[in-house]
């Protein structure tokens, strides 16, 4: 058994420990996440699902936090532009 | 569709774990549910790359007779029932007890710079670490206060981080007569010259702190204030926390009487850990920072008490009543400089999920008049972050929470059991 993961982040392949989270997988592409209201770059602060900042597309499901989705095979992750 | 279990337990840390596991020692039906994937909270949270420490290996593998409800968050309370949202649907838990082990999170500071990507908490970053967030090779400043930036130091470094040092808010002087405090707790005292041998090298500062951090898109520099001067560090991380707060927002929705020790508000209990809501218990961090030992025997206390074992629960109050004597300890020596309240300046984002300035706020006396004219506290923590730290900044206490607790879908609230398949549309973000 593989125990490493592939998804796919803003198009690029990334290899993660199985159990990671998708914000770890996010940080090794990007630290970009999402864009705030005012324009700027935000990443996750808090890393324990209560600010919210880390919050990405996971497979077509819009605002899902990264820190608190473990990664699958296969899944399809995108900052939030 | 309802499950009805005869103690559910909200919260799978050390609290929630031990009084899971004293609640099913009497044969109860124990539900143990938490939003996170992995049962251990967040001192004990699972590490991608490293073994758990044995205690929490023990606490999660002693588990028996307990249903493990991973990745439920709840979203609202019902008359003797939690509505639920997993990542496949919603659902409603009915309970006979309830016991409130929602532990606490990171108080975090605003200061110029603190929206850059490469910003966290000091127990963030540790949080992300164990997630598998890539470190090794990286320069990473810590900052903040209290014993969580050694032990979040410990973990960085043992996955390769490259520490340029940990900045203690605390004096010199405080943060030594705390060092002597502690050989009046072994335990403890064992534990703090573990994480020092474990740092051996860290430049450990006092009296210091993160005033400013810079870059372009991401972090790059920070200006440190130290008793010498300003100093600033190259680093591609800061990890910064300033202690810990209670999470009360369930307990405040369940109707639970809190209490303002300081700034932020606690779950009020009695001695027995009895709320004053018939049936629903409160353990831990909920209750007033106390720490890990703390947690793990309020949590077995509450599970004693759930299923009508007050002998069991009696016998253990005076080693509670002592191990609550270091949270006290805590509090008092790694009190907050009055300097850390006046380093957001005018431009400074306090609200980062609506980008409402420190400027903005400045008319405004209380959190409901401040949200409605300028959306402070209106986005998806819900004043988690800005209406703690407006709170400590002694702007003006959060606005009472309302349901639901935590953003969730439209099918949730309908209370359906299970989600439509293409449900962004019901998120109103199909774009």
């Amino acid at each position: 058994m593989s125990s490493t993961v592939r998804l796919s982040v803003n198009g690029q392949a990334v290899d993660v420990p199985v159990g990671a989270s998708v914000a770890a997988a996010m940080a090794q592409v990007s630290l970009h996440f999402r864009r705030s209201v005012g324009g700027t770059s935000r990443a996750p602060l808090c890393g324990m699902g209560v600010c919210f900042e880390c919050r990405v597309r996971i497979d077509g499901v819009a605002h899902v936090r990264a820190c608190m989705t473990p990664v699958r095979e296969g899944m399809q992750v995108q900052s939030h532009d | 569709m309802t499950e009805l279990y005869d103690v559910l337990v909200v919260g799978a840390g050390p609290a929630g774990l031990a009084a899971a596991q004293a609640a099913a020692g009497q044969g109860a039906r124990v539900g143990l549910i938490d939003a996170q994937a992995r049962p251990g909270g967040q001192v004990w949270r699972h590490d991608v790359r490293r073994a758990a420490p044995r205690a929490a290996r023990e606490a999660i593998a002693h588990l028996h007779g307990v249903e493990w409800l991973a990745q439920h968050s709840v979203i609202a309370a019902e008359a003797s029932a939690l509505r639920v949202e997993t990542p496949q649907g919603s659902n409603l838990l009915a309970y006979g007890s309830l016991i409130l082990a929602t532990g606490a999170r990171e108080l975090l500071l605003p200061f110029p710079g603190w929206t850059l990507p490469g910003v966290t908490g000091a127990g963030g970053l540790q949080a992300l670490t164990k997630q598998g967030w890539p470190v090794a090779g990286k320069r990473v400043v810590i900052a903040g206060s209290g014993p969580l930036l050694l032990a979040a130091a410990a973990t960085l470094r043992a996955h390769g981080a490259r520490l340029q040092g940990i900045y203690e808010q605390a004096s010199t002087a405080t943060v030594h007569a705390f060092a002597r405090q502690l050989l009046h707790w072994p335990a403890r005292a064992v534990q703090a010259l573990g994480l020092r041998a474990r740092l051996f090298g860290v430049p450990y500062h006092f009296g210091s702190f993160v005033r400013h951090a810079h870059g372009d898109t991401a972090l790059q520099v920070v200006e440190i204030e130290t008793p010498n001067g300003t100093q600033t560090i190259d680093c591609d991380l800061l990890a910064a926390g300033y202690g810990l707060v209670p999470n009360v927002e369930l307990a405040s929705a369940l109707g639970c009487s809190l209490t303002y020790p300081g700034a932020h508000p606690q779950v009020q209990v009695d001695a027995f850990l009895r709320t004053g809501v018939a049936n629903v218990y409160a353990a831990g961090e909920a209750c007033g920072i106390g720490g890990l030992a703390v947690a793990r025997l309020e949590g077995t206390i509450a599970g004693h008490m759930a299923t009508g074992n007050t002998e069991a629960a009696t016998a253990l109050l005076p080693q509670r009543n002592q191990a609550r004597r270091f949270g006290d300890l805590l509090t008092k020596h790694f009190a907050l400089d009055p300097r850390l309240r006046k380093l957001a300046d005018q431009q400074t984002l306090i609200c980062r999920c609506e980008d409402v300035t420190l400027g903005e706020l400045d008319a405004f006396s209380d959190a409901r008049a401040a949200k409605l004219a300028t959306r402070c506290g209106m986005g998806a923590c819900q004043g988690r972050i800005c209406g703690t730290a407006l709170a400590e900044l002694g702007r003006f206490p959060r606005s009472g929470s309302r349901p639901p607790l935590f953003p969730a879908r439209l099918a949730t609230l309908a209370g359906a059991a299970t989600f439509p398949s293409s449900d962004d549309e019901y998120r109103g973000s199909r774009s």
